[in-house]
């Protein structure tokens, strides 16, 4: 197995006649993702590529049998366009999309929650399963597959880890990216949980950055519920008090938020904490060894 | 609110003075909390103290912000000084109301001092703030009962401002109860989800990000993410994370980062253009990295804005790049066939940060 995405993939893009939607979506499709639909209203009956595309999600649910859908739509329609997919009956989206209003995703996020859709993001790179399928931008080319599942809060930080753990001969299960937003659909703990059911994964690499306390309520439930090994990696240690350092999330309030905090947090669980992303592959690296 | 006037000059801060009545309040207007803390808000009695406090306060620096404002209004005979905000809880993904009876200090020296005291509620997404709610909390937290319906309806009006204004943080403190029993937000701080100003041009207007600093104002015009930090190597990133760690790994070293910089994704070379001009205005940058993991980014892209900023701007410091990840090879070439003065290449991101520092240390 592997999580989230995989073979039984059958991946809708919502906005796949724009410029991006286009690029990343036929792009996840030469990964050998199973792309069978576009939805653009007023577009439909249109195709990209030879791929059909549709006005509604619904249809490309009903005629084409999506259970996985990408949204690649504009910030300021993007919580609608996640709203429809939870309302057409896919199990998953997946939503690219930077610069949602948080009180959008507010509302978005319960409602997905209440239909029990599994909402990845946004504001995140997606998900890759090496090769089975990849959801998203993430460059596919950086990872092998293997068994370690990497849960991160931003995009190239996870390739710079991947990298270095293909350079030491190591692979990926699965690669979530959860996104740097305030409100994201799923968090640490919910990724964890999949990777720790994944006979794939053997060992997990989860990395944090400044802003809010996902980290900390993560190692909480490492302690508790996660038996597999778990690495760490938290970046921001040198980023001053109330300055957004690029990601929505991440900025330090006060005494929260900071790396050192997180980093203590998951310390205190037994979590292994690298200082650089090198270090981190380096601990993954020699943690699966031991194991082995 | 209390009425009051705006000055930005001292005669016009007594003239406002002398209209709203003696005792008043002189308070400076800055976007940023903990104004009281820093001499920001001053009681006067008379003219000649609202002289003084207008002349101490504009033009005073709070936190990097400059007083160039200041409120005056009367002074309200204070009974109770208490707590109201409404924030937005990221953990639990929900609105969350704070009240407590302790105001006039800041919310967290109360829950360290006295957790008890703090009486929080989340708010259901579809329900929101009601009087009940409201109601309930001003009981829970021991506030007089006959203001309780005031501090009520001022939490239902907090709530409503919240969603209505995209706000992540309303927070009054202090809300008064007067001594004739009227509350009063006498000091709030309100923040607004910058991604959602796209629905309020009026605090679109507004805002700034608030910043005095010369580069990130010409980093907001030239559409660059761009924090300004306090030391002397100007850093380039693309990814909010990588950035971030490069800053980290770069201060392991021994090295001081002068500032944060997202080139973003799929980063052109007039991005990197202007990402260069806003770094090298700093005069105490010494040598700049650039450490670039190409994903959408591409590193040809990378390589030509540097190749066309060396042309086009007077960069006088050293430069470290560091070159990975999509199209990393046509660019490292494109660069070394560009042979650039004072150009140092690196393969990995350790190595440069080491090879930055060295070259600060060494000039």
């Amino acid at each position: 197995m592997s999580i989230i995405v995989g073979a039984e993939t059958k991946l809708v893009v919502s906005g796949l006649t724009g410029r991006e939607g286009t690029f990343h979506g036929l792009r996840n499709r030469d990964y050998g993702t199973d792309l069978v639909a576009g939805v653009t209203p007023g577009k439909g009956g249109q195709d990209v590529d030879g791929v059909p595309v549709f006005d509604t999600i619904r249809e490309a649910v009903d005629e084409r049998g999506a259970n996985t859908s990408m949204v690649f739509v504009p910030a300021r329609f993007a919580a609608a366009a996640i709203d429809e997919a939870v309302g057409a009956g896919v199990e998953t989206v997946i939503a690219i999309t930077e610069g949602i209003p948080v009180h959008d995703m507010l509302k978005t996020y319960w409602r997905a929650r209440d239909a029990g859709v599994r909402l990845i993001g946004p504001n995140c790179p997606g998900v890759l399963s090496p090769g089975k399928a990849n959801v998203g931008i993430i460059p596919a080319q950086f990872f092998d597959k293997g068994s370690i599942g990497v849960v991160s809060k931003s995009g190239t930080l996870t390739y710079q880890i991947g990298n270095e753990l293909k350079q030491a001969g190591l692979g990926n299960s699965t690669i979530v990216g959860i996104g740097g937003d305030p409100i994201v659909g799923s968090d640490f703990i919910d990724v964890l949980t999949l990777f720790e059911a994944d006979d794939e994964t053997e060992l997990i690499v989860m990395v944090g950055e400044i802003g809010g306390d996902a980290e900390e309520r993560a190692a909480e439930f490492i302690a508790e519920s996660v038996s597999k090994p778990v690495v760490g990696y938290i970046a921001g240690f040198t980023a001053p008090e109330g300055k957004q350092m690029g990601h929505a999330g991440a900025i330090i309030s006060g005494s929260s938020g900071t790396a050192q905090a997180k980093k203590d947090a998951l310390e205190a669980k037994g979590v292994r904490v690298g200082t650089s992303p090198t270090e981190a592959a380096q601990i993954a690296g020699e943690t699966l060894a031991a194991r082995a | 609110m209390p009425s009051g006037r705006h000055a930005t000059t001292v005669d016009e801060a007594v003239a406002g003075a002398d209209e709203v009545g003696y005792p008043c309040v002189v308070k400076a207007q800055v976007r940023i909390g903990g104004r009281g803390k820093a001499g920001g808000i001053k009681v006067a009695e008379n003219a000649d103290e609202a002289r003084k406090h207008a002349e101490a306060i504009l033009g005073m620096d709070i936190r990097g912000f400059t007083v160039d404002e200041v409120w005056v209004e009367q002074a309200s005979e204070i009974d109770a000084e208490h707590y109201a905000s409404i924030i937005l809880d990221r953990g639990e993904k929900k609105l969350l109301a704070i009240v407590t009876a302790m105001g006039g200090m800041e919310v967290e020296e109360v829950a360290d001092r006295d957790p008890q005291a703090l009486v929080r509620r989340h708010l259901d997404p579809g329900a929101g703030m009601t009087s009940e709610i409201g109601g309930e909390l001003a009981q829970e937290a021991g506030i007089d009962e006959d203001v309780r319906d005031q501090v009520a309806e001022m939490l239902v009006k907090l709530h409503d401002v919240a969603t209505a204004e995209d706000a992540t943080l309303i927070e009054v403190n202090p809300l008064i109860v007067t001594t004739d029993r009227r509350v009063i937000a006498l000091d709030s701080k309100v923040t607004i989800d910058g991604n959602a100003l796209f629905r309020h041009p009026e605090l679109a207007e507004l805002d700034e990000s608030s910043s005095d600093d010369p580069q990130e104002r010409m980093a907001k015009e030239k559409g660059v993410t761009y924090v300004k930090l306090d030391g002397d190597i100007g850093i380039l990133g693309n990814g909010a994370g990588l950035c971030m760690s490069t800053l980290d790994v770069v201060a392991q070293a021994g090295g001081r980062p002068a500032n944060f910089l997202d080139a973003g994704g799929g980063s052109k070379a007039d991005a990197i253009v202007a990402a260069l001009e806003v770094i090298t205005s700093d005069e105490k940058v010494r040598a700049i990295l650039f450490n670039i993991f190409g994903g959408i980014t591409r590193g040809d892209e990378i390589a030509k804005g540097i190749i066309e900023a060396v042309r086009r701007i007077d960069i006088d410091v050293p430069l470290v790049v560091r070159l990975d990840g999509t199209n990393s090879e046509e660019g490292l070439g494109l660069l070394a066939d560009a042979d650039i003065q004072n150009l140092h290449l690196e393969k990995t991101m350790l190595g440069a940060a080491k090879a930055v520092v060295e070259l600060v240390e060494g000039s």
